[in-house]
């Protein structure tokens, strides 16, 4: 009855005394119920209604927290083994500010292990689906909240991003994904898997949504050093600021079907139609112009994105030992007691990941690998920044079409899109602003355009995808499902 | 003759009020895993939070040591797997320590040696373990407690130096009011690097790890002079290893040393650089106290012998304690003197602190002044200075009192009745219309004509007396 509606529409709903904030929280949690076995979207689903009021515009609203957030006497598995029956003792600040907000926390989502992967097929719990294809994926990290938006369950989901894994989900799932600026939004509580990458991300259906939670999440929190100095603007009240001769850049190497040889048509339609929205674009009086950028600063972006997070995550996930918490096994000594945890908690993917952060690290490889990953992330970003000092925004095919197939999906890359499925990440290395807002719909399903900003100006991101999310008709939209 | 050649690297854990990295007491308890936040146990997603008053120390103790300090603070990982190691790293600093290239001058032999500082850092305290009979206990209060390691470079010579730096390392923390540095507590613990040679090369390191009790250090620096000599001349070969010393005053072997660890340092990612302004290190100059030898040389040159100089330079407190008293008077040698005698030999007989003592320098100067006016006479201000301390009274009260204060009954009421019979019309207040302030006013008039000399309080009960009698008698 409620589904699908947006945070503004249930706020008057509640207001005008239409429904309570019980009946919303039993309405989500029956959705969520009802499509856990086609989508499993959730790890936990709460039973129990539980809010504060509050004054706040989020007050009584349904949402979900990824896996990996903190949440004291709520189990919290970050869909690993390891942590399958961990059960924190505090709360993340981005969950401390939605139960002071009154907002209501209806489950824990499924993400890929440790949220390192982008398929969301590599959770403990199993695969996430798509709920415009059933075969397909919905793409990771933040699996889970990206398939409950997208299916209508609540009006938003809180996510982590650290190379794409709010944004690239989104685009999947015909919903908006937003990343703020690094600092913006408190990391305290939210499971690390590399600090210098990791962003909280929101996942709504509209741009004002997105807008609405940025504001009551963000904010200095004296328990993350990295947080920035509180942004008193109000991110949701300049949406409809002019846009009048804002310009835009998009990439060309990036953009144009000519510089891939193999053209599949779900790629030929979805640059076709990024064309067509960019013309939109300057319909709605932006200014878009084609840049070109060295296509060897462009391949960088993967391996350099590879070589820091993984290790970064490789330190950051040490502590996942079955000593403090998480399943111990038996063992005559400590080394084969972590040794056993980790064999058996981690899945394959994830001890790849590991033993390839270690090889980066050890002395002898760091200057080679991961201080000149370092240096070309620095390179990537005084690129980019270089072309902000001309230009508002960056605006990209989020991806290269609808989600993939479920089957024969593997962490192996191919050349030919290599560029195209992971340029998001240059929004982690700058920690930029980025939001990705559906676009258009290919063979069915849901694509999404991202656009990216200079750090620290988040509004204005916010401002430029509300203006575009106007033309391309697909606001709102969720997917019906049986 | 072989020559030892040993490096140190001294530990000592910093006197905050919180935890290096955490909201948590950094206080000693003897209640396992209750100084703890979710910081200190490594729980995922937990973040680290800077102190700057273990940073403020640091930086102090860095330029108390002649280091050279960085232009922003910046942490480091240092990675490795141990039970006592919650994160699975510390938060240490390998790229900018708070200090490079220091030294301390130490007094050995009545000869200045100047110790060189490699490196000093500033990092984070394990959890302690606790083995028990087939299993271990894990206490986390003192994971995350600030600590800062002190790395000499390889200049020490002796078991002598060795022990000599560490006791002038642990007066300099105290100078500095940085850490209590007691070792019985771990809070300042040492690793020893040794090694043997006779020739210009230094010879194979043996290391030993996590001493707390400085005659350890000596016993076990000894023992391996003597071990490392006797292989040596027999042709045999010293081998690289880590040794533990135990309670018979002997070394052994604990682990034979293999490749070092590769701790796969990398800068710490959550907590951003902190750019240390010179202005910041200005006055964290200014208010470096004046260290032990400087105290010393100076005493010295005021004429005060050596011995006296020594204890009364060697404890920070003592040593202010005894130069406010200088300020006093002019002569040294009485100072010392009273300083030594009087109260130095109190706070043995009383097992006290100097600041826990009554008598403050300005008491003890008021003493002092007397007697090198001659106004009182050596003896006598001795017995005055401990009377002052048994009768925790200010001395200036007890001269007063002694010398010029009228408490005789007999003639303070002679004075009273005088006073009294004066005016009249007071005492008829008192006694026909019960007027008790008049006891104030007749007060007064004897302080008045007693210049202040009279004992009020006995001059309140026998006006009180005389008025009551005067009533009585009516």
């Amino acid at each position: 009855m409620y589904k699908a509606k947006s945070i503004k529409e249930l706020r008057k709903l509640l207001d005008d005394k239409k429904v309570t904030k019980e009946e919303l929280f039993e309405e989500s949690t029956s959705l969520a119920k009802k499509y856990q076995e086609d989508y499993n979207s959730f790890v936990t689903i709460l039973d129990k209604f539980k809010s504060k009021d509050s004054d706040s515009i989020l007050d009584g609203i349904p949402y979900s927290l990824k896996d990996s957030f903190s949440t004291s006497n709520i189990l919290t598995t970050a869909s690993s083994n390891i942590l399958k029956d961990y059960i924190p003792v505090y709360d993340a600040t981005v969950y401390k500010k939605l139960k002071k907000a009154g907002a209501t926390l209806i489950g824990k989502t499924t993400l890929d292990e440790l949220a390192m992967g982008g398929t969301g097929t590599t959770a403990a719990t199993g695969i996430v689906r798509n709920p415009y294809d059933k075969e397909r994926l919905i793409g990771g990290s933040s699996a889970g909240a990206a398939s409950s938006v997208a299916l209508g369950i609540t009006p938003f989901a809180i996510g982590s991003d650290t190379g794409d894994s709010v944004r690239k989900p989104a685009s999947h799932g015909g919903i908006v994904g937003f990343k703020p600026t690094y600092g913006r939004i408190s990391r305290y509580g939210l499971f690390a898997f590399a600090s210098s990458l990791d962003h909280v991300g929101i996942l709504t259906r509209n741009v004002e949504d997105a807008a609405i939670v940025t504001d009551v999440l963000k904010g200095k929190d004296e328990n993350d050093m990295t947080t920035l100095k509180t942004d008193r603007t109000e991110y949701a009240s300049h949406l409809e600021d002019s846009i009048k001769g804002k310009k835009l850049f998009y990439i060309k190497e990036i953009c144009n079907l000519e510089e891939y040889p193999k053209q599949s048509t779900e790629l030929k339609e979805t640059l076709s139609d990024f064309k067509i929205l960019l013309d939109k674009c300057r319909e709605l009086g932006f200014i878009v112009e084609e840049v070109s950028i060295d296509k060897k600063l462009l391949e960088a972006i993967y391996p350099t994105y590879m070589t820091i997070s993984c290790a970064e995550a490789t330190s950051n996930n040490s502590n996942l030992t079955g000593i403090q918490f998480g399943p111990r096994p038996k063992a005559d000594n400590v080394d084969d007691l972590m040794f056993k945890a980790r064999t058996k908690g981690f899945s394959e993917l994830i001890k790849r990941r590991f033993i390839l952060g270690s090889y980066i690290l050890q002395k002898e490889n760091q200057e080679k690998l991961f201080l000149n990953a370092g240096r070309v992330r620095r390179i990537i970003v005084d690129k980019i920044n270089k072309l902000f000092e001309e230009y508002d925004a960056m605006i990209l095919p989020a991806s290269g079409g609808p989600a993939p197939k479920i089957e024969g999906t593997t962490e192996e890359v191919t050349d030919d899109e290599v560029v195209l499925e992971n340029h998001l990440a240059i929004a982690n290395f700058g920690g930029m602003p980025s939001i990705t807002i559906p676009f258009t719909i290919v063979n069915g399903l849901p694509v999404g355009v991202n656009i990216t900003c200079k750090a620290k100006e988040d509004c204005k991101t916010l401002n430029i995808a509300h203006e575009i999310e106007k033309v391309t008709g697909l606001k709102d939209i969720y997917k019906e499902v049986d | 003759m072989y020559k030892a050649t040993i490096g140190l690297e001294v530990h000592c854990e910093l006197k905050t009020n919180t935890k290096n990295f955490s909201s948590a007491p950094n206080e000693f308890t003897k209640f396992p895993n209750t100084h703890v936040a979710p910081v200190d146990l490594g729980l995922p997603g937990i973040l680290p939070i800077a102190n700057k008053e273990a940073i403020r120390k640091a930086l102090l103790t860095s330029l108390a040591l002649n280091c050279i300090t960085p232009d922003e603070v910046l942490f480091d990982r240092k990675n490795y797997y141990y039970p006592d190691l919650p994160k699975g790293y510390q938060i240490t600093q390998n790229t900018k320590p708070v200090g490079i290239k220091g030294y301390l001058d130490i007094l050995v032999n009545d000869e200045v040696k100047r110790v060189t500082i490699h490196d000093i850092h500033l990092e984070e305290d394990t959890a302690s373990l606790e083995h028990r009979n087939g299993y271990s206990l894990i206490d986390y209060n003192r994971s995350g407690v600030p600590l800062i390691e002190v790395v000499t470079d390889p200049c020490i010579h002796s078991a002598e130096e060795a022990v000599t730096f560490l006791e002038d390392l642990r007066d300099l923390f105290l100078f500095l009011e940085v850490s209590e540095a007691r070792s019985n507590y771990g809070e300042m613990r040492c690793d020893v690097n040794i090694s043997l040679s006779d020739t210009k090369e230094l010879g194979t390191k043996v290391e030993m790890k996590n001493i707390n009790a400085f005659s350890s250090v000596e016993q076990a620096i000894k023992y391996e002079i003597e071990r490392q000599t006797k292989l040596l001349e027999e042709g045999k070969e010293v081998v690289q290893e880590t040794r533990r010393i135990a309670t018979d005053g002997k070394t052994y072997s604990m682990r034979k040393k293999v490749d070092a660890l590769d701790y796969k340092y990398f800068v710490e990612p959550n907590i951003p650089p902190i750019k240390i302004e010179d202005d910041y290190i200005k006055e964290l100059k200014d208010s470096l106290p004046e260290l032990k030898l400087s105290r010393f040389d100076r005493y010295q040159s005021l004429g005060i012998d050596k011995e006296d100089a020594k204890t009364l330079s060697k404890e920070k407190e003592i040593s202010d304690y005894f130069d406010e008293v200088l300020s006093y008077i002019k002569d040294t040698k009485l100072a010392v003197n009273f300083m030594t005698t009087g109260i130095l030999s109190t706070l043995n007989k009383l097992d006290i602190s100097i600041k826990e003592l009554f008598i403050t320098p300005e008491m003890l100067g008021t003493i002092l002044k007397e007697i090198e006016s001659k106004k009182m006479s050596l003896d006598k201000g001795k017995k005055l200075l401990y009377e002052a301390i048994d009768k925790k009274k200010d001395p200036k009260e007890l001269i007063k009192k002694t010398e010029s204060q009228i408490s005789d009954d007999k003639e303070l009421l002679k004075i009273i009745t005088s006073i009294m019979d004066e005016n009249s019309e007071q005492v008829r207040q008192y006694i026909e219309e019960d007027n008790t302030h008049v006891v104030n006013f007749f007060i007064g008039k004897v302080m008045q004509t007693t210049k202040r000399s009279a004992n009020p309080n006995r001059s309140m009960v026998l006006i009180k007396e005389e008025l009551e009698r005067r009533k009585n008698e009516k």
